[in-house]
């Protein structure tokens, strides 16, 4: 049908559009529903924070950690403590470590559940699922709240260990919370992983080759999606991870289903985590007295660790004075949107929109 | 546990395929100069033999006199990890060879270091600010910028 | 036409009414059009309030029902049970200020609220709310009233259109194209729907559908009345069709631009429209007003459209959105094809009930003889749908053991 003349479209997604989960742009051309180009525009949140670690010493550091992925501050506190620790060869207490990865994967958790909740929003569901895992994720904070005082942007962690031991409640808490979470994931996945609507609109989307994910540098679910069995939990252990059992879950073929059902699968296996480590946790530190102003000696390193987007890691430089010389942060989120022409281009707006749900990005990360 | 694989290993195999191309080596990194670190880095990617399929970071550290650019790089099959450096002198326009051909997760992080850092990236196929606007002065991550 | 008191007020009572009051006043019998002109404005001041009221506690009723299925309370500040909510919500909306954008096709973009709601009212015109008794449609028992709801329906995807061709803005329009696909595509089922209904009932007009419902049709044809409401439920927009506003993947969709009180007539037309729908449905497929004694028969009708739009309700809040070119699929795939052998199967039921003499003197079926096709149809509508659910669910949907990839090893490392 030549005689029809069509043009693309070109459509500005956000910086204010309820589901690109912050304030971030895609620049999308469309031919008639259909994608033909994505140009992905961020830094609308951009705060400079490697920046500002420049002029900060290493302690301050924390808060401006956990204004990155605002979902999971526990985890950037995590990765960037280990960091300084490595870089100041500051040994941390046993007890300390079990806490810490304890709150790291009840993070994950959090920070799932609200992937998980984010995605069926975007999927049109009218927020049910979303606020079914509001509802944990709720108590999961709740926690945090036991733990620190604080629900979002946490700070628990110190170079050397953990700001507070938890209190007493904390453990009766955490153990019924254990108790009824695999109860409440059945009841998640009953509402959504045999939903044919669901199964309609993400089996076979946006699909990432494992070459491509390898490739292009993705980490976290995206990667393992894809097949790709990597987590550095098991592939480098950190903290105590070398002494629990658990199961890496992997997808099939990286479509936006698989990234959903791995999501899904590893919050089941970071309930197996807590429960060792609840078993095997004994008293003792949880600090190691470090100086007010930590002076690491000159030299640089790199850690990090298996965050809820992906691998989490920090770059710094010391030149032996109380704050970094450079603090460079490997962010998850930003680098998991390499992909994202790729995988958008071909699929139509609804896809695009579950597309970028099932990356799950956090702009505060993205743009740090 | 993850291998970590010291500069001076890292730069004897690099040898071994290309003379020249590292400069010098300690244990925590090896340095590759400027102008080979596009071949290098197709040796290091190079499924067969190192095989470091996945470039975990690219840093760029500004140490007034010269800027360092640092490729922390991973290999999945075999589980190390190596970092590669390169040396950029210059303030006015520094610049070096992408690698966004090779690995495309250098993509959005060369923008990031041509945003912040200021430097240069030879044939990348967008390189454009990322996270500050276009038109905007200076490149704030630089030791000497004046915000 | 005898006037009938009951328990609706019907034109013809008031038309009645006025005549005598004309004609007491002292004008002549040719002044009788008055009278009809004074009972049409009547009941329609009649129908727009009662239909607007209903509406706002509608929009009441689904928020605070949404609210439980999501573990919520719901709003529960402004009255008792929040039941005020509504009228909190017009307030706001008609004190915002209305704006038009520059780029705006004024004429059009004002008048597609208008042309939105105007249809959705017209018609609760022809639906029979009231007892056994022939005439008490509202307005009118119009002889042709479920052909004159198809019709009327029909206005609504033109007036979608206009209000994203009017805003000129790009998610507007793209969900009002998206309208227009889909509005068009789902009128077919619809009408395919409503074409089986006619085969049994012989008629057009609404209450002698009612009528000839001994057995309630969709005992009788449970697939049509599948096709029907799946159909209505897209024509009305709802998830998982709602690909109109699609607000997380369009912003608002067609009403992206709209404000003030022109939002909130297009928020009131996409309210009324279950209340509608469900008084349709009720009177082609649940017997409209039938049911036992003790209650009058407009109650009857209430409890049948309230559990109409209770499912509906149940729908939305639970499901996902499909896809555009799966909804496209849906309606001409698997809809129509269902439509067309639903008409087919109580067409051939229909022949052989003619011709073994099941019918009554007036053409119509016997009751023994529904009860027949009820247990025929209800069986023929399961195995379709097993089948169907078999080819397009499960087999595409296997989903085989993950293997790893061979491109990561996370057991081999150094020390």
């Amino acid at each position: 049908m030549s005689t029809i003349r069509t043009e693309p479209v070109t459509i500005n997604l956000g910086p204010q559009h309820p589901s690109t989960h912050g304030v971030f742009r895609l620049r999308v051309t469309f031919d008639g529903e259909e994608i033909i180009d994505v140009e992905p525009v961020f830094g609308y949140l951009h705060r400079g924070t490697e920046k500002l670690a420049e002029s900060r010493n290493y302690v301050q550091i924390v808060t401006l950690t956990d204004r990155m992925d605002y979902v999971a501050s526990m985890s950037n506190n995590l990765a960037y403590v280990r960091t300084v620790e490595k870089l100041a060869d500051i040994d941390v207490p046993e007890r300390a470590q079990y806490i810490r990865v304890i709150s790291v994967e009840l993070q994950r958790i959090a920070s799932h559940l609200m992937a998980t909740g984010f995605l069926l929003n975007d999927l049109g569901a009218l927020a049910t699922p979303l606020v079914y895992c509001f509802r944990e994720r709720e108590r999961i904070l709740d926690l945090f709240e036991m733990l620190c005082g604080a629900r979002i942007t946490l700070s628990y962690m110190r170079p050397g260990g953990v700001f507070q031991d938890a209190p007493a409640d904390f453990w009766n808490s955490l153990n019924v919370l254990i108790s009824d979470f695999p109860n409440y994931l059945d009841e998640l996945e009953s509402l959504i992983t045999t939903n044919e609507i669901v199964l309609a609109r993400t089996i076979g989307v946006g699909l990432l080759s494992d070459t491509q994910a390898v490739d292009s540098g993705v980490s976290g679910p995206v990667l393992r999606a894809a097949s790709v069995k990597w987590d550095l939990r098991k592939a480098n252990p950190y903290e105590i991870y070398d002494r629990v059992n658990f199961d890496i879950p992997i997808g099939n073929s990286g479509d936006t289903y698989d990234r959903y059902y791995v999501r899904l699968q590893e919050m089941r296996e970071s309930i197996k985590i807590i429960s060792q480590c609840i078993e095997q946790i004994e008293p003792g530190p949880v600090r190691t007295e470090t100086p007010f102003f930590i002076r690491p000696p000159v030299g640089e390193t790199y850690s990090s660790v298996e965050g809820p987007k992906g691998e989490l890691g920090f770059y710094m430089v010391s030149d032996g004075g109380i704050s970094p010389y450079r603090c460079k942060v490997r962010a998850p989120s930003f680098i998991n949107l390499t992909p994202l022409k790729d995988m958008l281009t071909g699929w139509k707006m609804g896809d695009l929109i579950i597309i970028l749900g099932s990356i799950d990005i956090v702009l505060g990360e993205v743009d740090r | 546990m993850t291998k970590i694989i010291s500069g001076d290993e890292i730069s004897k195999s690099i040898n071994n395929a290309l003379n020249d191309a590292v400069l010098y080596s300690d244990e925590t990194a090896a340095w590759v100069s400027l102008e080979k670190i596009h071949e290098v880095c197709e040796i290091l990617k190079n499924p067969d033999g190192l095989d470091y399929s996945f470039l975990t970071a690219i840093s760029a550290v500004d140490y007034i006199e010269y800027f360092e650019i640092v490729y922390h790089l991973s290999s999945l099959r075999n589980n190390q990890s190596c970092v590669i450096k390169v040396k950029c002198n210059g303030r006015e326009n520094p610049s070096i060879d992408s690698v966004t051909d090779i690995w495309q997760s250098a993509d959005l992080q060369e923008r990031e270091i041509w945003d912040l850092m200021g430097i240069e990236f030879k044939n990348h196929p967008n390189l454009k600010r990322i996270l500050l606007w276009e038109g905007f002065d200076g490149h704030p991550l630089r030791k000497d910028f004046i915000g | 036409m005898t006037p009938t008191p009951a328990f609706f007020i019907s034109f013809y009572t008031l038309r009645d009414l006025f005549d005598n009051l004309i004609q007491s006043l002292g004008f002549g019998a040719s002044f009788g059009w008055m009278a009809g002109l004074l009972a049409g404005i009547s009941i329609s001041f009649l129908i727009i309030n009662v239909m607007v009221m209903s509406t706002a506690f509608y929009t009441w009723f689904e928020r605070r029902m949404i609210g439980r299925f999501q573990v919520r309370r719901g709003p529960n500040r402004n009255g008792p049970f929040g039941i005020l909510q509504p009228f909190a919500d017009v307030l706001k909306l008609i004190m915002k200020e209305d704006t038009i954008p520059d780029a705006a096709d004024k004429p059009v973009f004002t008048l597609a609220p208008i042309a939105l709601l105007a249809p959705t009212l017209m018609i609760m015109i022809v639906i029979p709310f009231g007892t056994y008794a022939s005439d008490q449609a509202f307005l009118s028992n119009l002889n042709i009233g479920i052909l004159f709801i198809v019709g009327v329906t029909s206005v609504n995807s033109i007036a979608i259109f206009m209000a994203g061709w009017g805003s000129r803005n790009k998610y507007a329009i793209l969900g009002s194209m998206r309208g227009a696909a889909m509005l068009i595509s789902y009128e077919i089922p619809m009408a395919l729907g409503i074409t089986s209904v006619l085969l049994l009932s012989g008629s057009l007009a609404m209450t002698q559908i009612v009528q000839s419902q001994s057995i309630w049709f969709i005992l009788v044809m449970p697939m049509g009345f599948f096709v029907f409401m799946a159909a209505s439920t897209a024509e009305m927009s709802r998830t998982p069709f709602d690909q109109i506003e699609a607000e997380s993947e369009l912003g608002s969709g067609y009403n992206t631009e709209y404000s003030g009180i022109k939002f909130a007539v297009l928020f009131l037309a996409e309210f009324m429209a279950p209340i509608v729908t469900a008084a349709v449905v009720t009177t082609l497929f649940l017997g409209g007003s039938q049911g036992f004694d003790f209650l009058p028969g407009g109650i009857w009708f209430a409890i049948k459209m309230f559990v109409l739009i209770f499912l509906l309700l149940w729908v939305r809040s639970t499901w996902p959105r499909l896809r555009i070119d799966q909804i496209m699929g849906f309606a001409w795939k698997i809809l129509f094809g269902l439509g067309l052998f639903n008409i087919f199967l109580v067409a051939v039921e229909f022949m052989v009930a003619v011709e073994l003499g099941h019918t009554k003197d007036d053409g119509s079926l016997t009751t023994e003889y529904m009860l027949i096709m009820a247990a025929v149809n209800w069986m023929v509508t399961i195995i379709a749908f097993v089948i169907l659910a078999n080819f397009v669910g499960k087999k595409k949907y296997h989903r085989p053991e993950p293997t790893a990839s061979p491109l990561a090893n996370m057991g081999i490392g150094g020390d």
